[in-house]
Formats: C-alpha cells, sequence, structure tokens
C-alpha cells in the first residue's frame, strides 16, 4: 500500500509531503503520525507542503487534526513550506488553520521546534 | 522569491475576486460538446482531475492563483460528486464570451440531490462529516457557479473561471 515515509531525527519527526495525497492517503499519513509520535516519543513533529500546490479542505482539515492529536500526545507541530498561492486558496476556502504553528521553510521549522534560533 | 511580487499577486487576487463577473453566461457551452469527460467514482479519480484542471488551466494562461484557486475548487466539488452524488463524471469546456477565454467545469451526478441549496451553500454545514466548506468555499474560488438540483435525480455543479483580460 502507497503510504508517505516518516522519517525521524532525535525526538522530532520529520515528513515530507511529495505526491499530490488522494484522500485515503491523508487519513493513513494521520493514522501513521500518531502511531509513531506514540512509538517514538516523540516531541516535535515538522510537516513539509513545499512540494504540494493544492491544499483543498480535506488535506486541510487533515493538517490541522493532525496538530490537534499530536499536541493532545505531548507533540509540537510545525507546518513548513506552504506556497503563496496554497495560503490565499485556504484562506479564501475558508480554512485558515488555526492551531497550526507555521515556518516558512525546514530550517526555520527546525528551529521552531528545537528552540535554537535559525542558521 | 521576493516580496514584492508576492504582494502584487495578492492585490491582483483581490480585484479579481471582487470584479468577478456573475451575470448568467448568455452564450453558454449548451450544445458545444466537453473537450474531455473525467469520471469521479474514487479518491485516485480526484487526484486525476486536479492534475488535468491544473494542465487546462496552465495551458490558458491563467495566473498561478487563478490556476490553485480553480484547481481547489475543482477538488472540492468532485468530492462533493463522490460522496453525496455517489459518483458522476466532469465535463471540462473551453468558453469564449466577449473576446475573453475561460475554463468551465461541469460536475454531474445521479445522485439524491440536495434538498436545501442555500443551507447546503452556507459554510459550516454539512450533511456529512465533513467541514461544510466545499460548495461555498468553490463558490467563493470561482468567477461563476451555478448549481441545480433534483430530489431523487442529482445535482449538476457548474463553475467557469475566466482569464482576465
Amino acid at each position: 500500500m502507497e503510504r508517505i515515509p516518516i522519517l525521524r531525527m532525535g525526538k522530532l519527526l520529520l515528513v515530507t509531503i511529495q505526491v499530490d495525497m488522494h484522500d485515503r492517503l491523508a487519513m493513513t499519513l494521520q493514522d501513521d503520525l500518531t502511531s509513531r509520535i506514540v512509538k517514538d516519543g516523540a516531541k516535535g513533529v515538522l510537516i513539509d507542503i513545499s512540494s504540494l500546490d493544492v491544499v483543498d479542505s480535506f488535506i486541510g482539515r487533515m493538517i490541522g487534526d493532525t496538530a490537534a492529536m499530536a499536541r493532545v500526545l505531548d507533540a509540537e507541530t510545525v507546518v513548513v513550506g506552504m506556497q503563496p498561492s496554497v495560503a490565499i486558496t485556504l484562506v479564501e476556502l475558508g480554512l485558515a488553520l488555526p492551531g497550526v504553528r507555521t515556518a516558512l521553510n525546514v530550517e526555520k521549522g527546525m528551529a521552531l521546534l528545537t528552540g535554537t534560533a535559525p542558521l | 522569491m521576493s516580496t514584492i511580487p508576492g504582494k502584487t499577486t495578492w492585490v491582483a487576487a483581490l480585484s479579481s475576486s471582487t470584479n468577478s463577473d456573475k451575470t448568467p453566461d448568455p452564450t453558454g457551452p449548451d450544445g458545444q460538446p466537453p473537450d474531455e469527460i473525467m469520471p469521479v467514482r474514487s479518491d485516485e479519480q480526484i487526484v486525476r482531475l486536479r492534475r488535468l484542471v491544473r494542465e487546462k488551466a496552465v495551458a490558458q494562461g491563467l495566473s498561478l492563483i487563478d490556476q490553485t484557486k480553480f484547481v481547489t475548487a475543482a477538488s472540492e466539488l468532485a468530492r462533493n460528486t463522490l460522496i453525496y452524488g455517489g459518483g458522476g463524471d466532469v465535463h471540462l469546456y473551453t468558453v469564449r464570451r466577449n473576446g475573453r477565454v475561460g475554463l468551465r467545469l461541469e460536475f454531474v451526478d445521479n445522485g439524491p440531490g440536495i434538498a436545501d441549496i442555500p443551507r447546503a451553500l452556507a459554510d459550516g454545514y454539512t450533511s456529512g462529516n465533513g467541514l461544510g466548506l466545499g460548495l461555498g468555499g468553490a463558490k467563493r474560488l470561482c468567477d461563476e457557479f451555478e448549481i441545480r438540483s433534483v430530489l431523487g435525480e442529482g445535482t449538476h455543479v457548474s463553475v467557469t473561471k475566466w482569464k482576465p483580460f
């Protein structure tokens, strides 16, 4: 079955979404991420969506829900790399992703999660 | 990516959505055969539709923001067709009016239909377990939006994005 890989780096989990996800794949990622947070005792999750040229309400909701689930499981989520056209479209769609921390790129997202200043 | 072009795009996006042409289509694609017909009967077919709509929007010279808005609207409407309409087809048209060219998508299903269209269009209302942003959101992302539904017969949603002059 098709899956999006989750990489572990210390206490962090890293996900780079590089395919246009269909809905089941998005739900699988949500399940996999929450399982891995618990299994690995992760404190932070970084989701890189810089390759996504479309985020619709389903994927947007998956991202928001995943961040909320991670928080309940004692992990912080940062979504990085959203394309400007995606941001504009999401807000116009009515999905401003409240409660989801974002950063412009992976480096800044990592800095947020590790509490260090970006290089 | 520098900040200045980003800012300009914002202005362009705002003005195009406020000046959007909401008048009924005088010519319409009625009688015009669709350029393409795509089935929407699975998750994967929604992804394929997104790709095709992106290709068409690029070919027509829509801006990146308009491409993204239209592809996103297509994705929302296709999901509605699949989940609430029990699957259906999408017809893609190239439309022309007053020297302008646009892209039109018609989503057709033979599902149960929508009993209360204004309520279905309101943000936050859903008869399933979605967010209730699909129809209203798709309407905001397009220049023209038309919905017809007959209970027990199905739903027909038509959306158009015009290339700005």
